[in-house]
């Protein structure tokens, strides 16, 4: 039985790490809300069995948390202020998909070798977990940089709070009101940069940041 | 030993004979998707039997490559399709059943029709061709990855011991296991020309591949070409049976309930199989030819995290 909880709990982390690649994949504005509700439902499911394998009943409200915000209420918001700024069109990318996906392997294989290296004396399953949950972070972190869109690079910066998640329920022990105030933090986050979207459309008619570039002053 | 003999003729007849129940079960499939009735179940049968008894017409300069390459075609997907484990494992052929030469083989047969697509020089043909080993350049490194991670976690890279293997109960769920499972069904599409790499009911000029290849084929020629696509979508889906969900399959030198109840496993997987097929190819719309990189580039890209993980973590 032991061995089913380690493999369902290692098949939702990795998931998690497929749904990352899934966003650097995808190319268009809806789909990309789309796969990061996916991202924060395999979040939850791995949360939840969490939860159960633990028996720790909090964690079910971190899962609830993490349904209900991040997958329902953030991209629906989210799908309608692209409605509203009207770029159902393609995403540009600093650099092509298969480089970026090239790198996003890279950073993988490094989160990899990282954390089981430092967390040589934890148990396996902690072990893996936290490699997944860096892996994911690091895919967050590559996306926001990726991204030319203000939009994307928001999608990236929530993926990197679903990483957190996932780390710090692995790890046993992140109390609830931590976990609830992240949550709240990154709602609020969220309101900000939605606010913001709106702000920078209002100024320069795009969402792309380089348009912001301008304003940088002078380079030496 | 003559039962074994038995069973691997067995075999060698099965994938022929349902090769066309299974692509009629898919046309049948996606037209009640679509609600239309579609053919009968049996259409392709009646198809093959038709082009079989009608001339072949040539082109002036077809050479004789353009009329041998159709029944090479056939004989070495017929080879390949019989490699796999299909009901039962440890027949005769398997110690030959290498993943390696059953790529190979499928490799060998792509070369032949490419060739025969340029052999009259219609510029169909030329275009055709070109375009499946574009495909193909990009399909089969992602299909050696793929063979390298299950290779790497069978041990072996024959297909009756990887069988077995994953048979055994010790392989649980794998997340190694489940990146090379989806990096393999898109190979398998884009091998097989389904949709969204390439659509097998078209007929026009700008999205064929397969078809503007064997644009030029007529008559038993023709038949022979269809009937090495159906078998070659036959060997696929046993591929991915037999890896993934070998559940039923009869262990070598069983009894004769076993090997009927690993046969009525393995149609029930061809028609499930068929069905999912169907119902994937009506959910999603054809990718423009230069987006099939990245289709391609991901099952490379999953197939590489998969061997990553193997190599890195215990836990694979």
């Amino acid at each position: 039985m032991a061995g089913l909880a380690f493999d369902i709990s290692h098949l939702l982390a990795g998931g998690l790490v497929l749904v990352s690649f899934m966003l650097l994949y995808q190319d268009r504005m809806i789909g990309l809300i789309n796969v990061f509700a996916l991202h924060a439902l395999v979040l939850a499911l791995s949360v939840a069995w969490q939860a159960n394998i633990q028996d720790a009943p909090h964690l079910y409200i971190t899962a609830a948390i993490a349904l209900f915000f991040k997958g329902l209420i953030i991209p629906l918001t989210l799908r309608r202020i692209v409605r509203r700024l009207e770029i159902h069109r393609t995403i540009e990318t600093v650099v092509g998909i298969g480089p970026t996906m090239l790198v996003g392997m890279g950073l993988v294989a490094l989160s990899m070798v990282v954390m089981l290296h430092v967390t040589a004396q934890e148990a396996l399953l902690v072990r893996e977990d936290m490699a997944f949950a860096l892996s994911v972070v690091l895919l967050g972190l590559l996306m926001m940089v990726s991204r030319r869109n203000a939009v994307g690079q928001v999608i990236g910066f929530m993926s990197i709070e679903n990483g957190l998640v996932l780390a710090a329920t692995g790890a046993r022990g992140m109390p609830l009101v931590v976990e609830i105030s992240v949550a709240f933090s990154i709602l609020i986050a969220f309101i900000v940069i939605g606010i913001f979207l709106f702000r920078i459309r209002e100024r320069f008619d795009t969402v792309d940041v380089h348009a912001l570039d301008s304003f940088r002053g002078d380079r030496q | 030993m003559i039962a074994a003999i038995a069973a691997q003729t067995l075999q060698m007849l099965l994938v022929v004979l349902l090769a066309p129940l299974l692509a009629g079960l898919v046309r049948k499939t996606k037209a009640r998707l679509l609600r239309r009735r579609g053919p009968p179940l049996i259409q392709p049968y009646r198809d093959l039997l038709r082009l079989l008894r009608k001339e072949v017409v040539l082109a002036e300069n077809a050479s004789w490559l353009f009329r041998a390459a159709p029944y090479l075609i056939f004989a070495v997907i017929w080879v390949a399709a019989v490699l796999v484990p299909t009901f039962a494992i440890g027949l005769p052929f398997s110690v030959a059943a290498d993943l390696i030469a059953i790529v190979a083989l499928v490799g060998s047969a792509r070369f032949l029709l490419a060739l025969a697509g340029l052999d009259v020089g219609t510029s169909f043909g030329g275009i055709g061709s070109s375009r499946e080993v574009m495909i193909a350049s990009l399909a089969e490194p992602a299909m050696l990855m793929i063979i390298f991670a299950l290779a790497l976690i069978a041990g072996t890279t024959q297909l009756s011991v990887i069988t077995q293997f994953m048979l055994s109960p010790e392989v649980g769920l794998r997340v190694s296991l489940a990146l090379a499972l989806i990096g393999l069904i898109i190979v398998a599409i884009a091998e097989n020309a389904r949709i969204p790499v390439d659509n097998p009911a078209t007929h026009l000029e700008l999205t064929m591949v397969h078809e503007a290849m064997v644009l030029e084929y007529s008559g038993r020629h023709l038949a022979m070409i269809e009937m090495a696509a159906a078998l070659k979508l036959v060997l696929y889906i046993s591929l991915i049976a037999c890896i993934f969900v070998p559940w039923g399959i009869a262990a070598s030198g069983a009894s004769a309930a076993a090997l009927a109840i690993g046969l009525a496993a393995y149609i029930g997987k061809l028609a499930l199989g068929g069905v999912l097929l169907a119902v994937f190819e009506v959910t999603i719309a054809k990718m423009r030819v230069f987006r099939v990189p990245e289709f391609l580039g991901a099952a490379l890209m999953l197939a590489l995290l998969a061997t990553l993980l193997r190599l890195v973590s215990r836990g694979f």
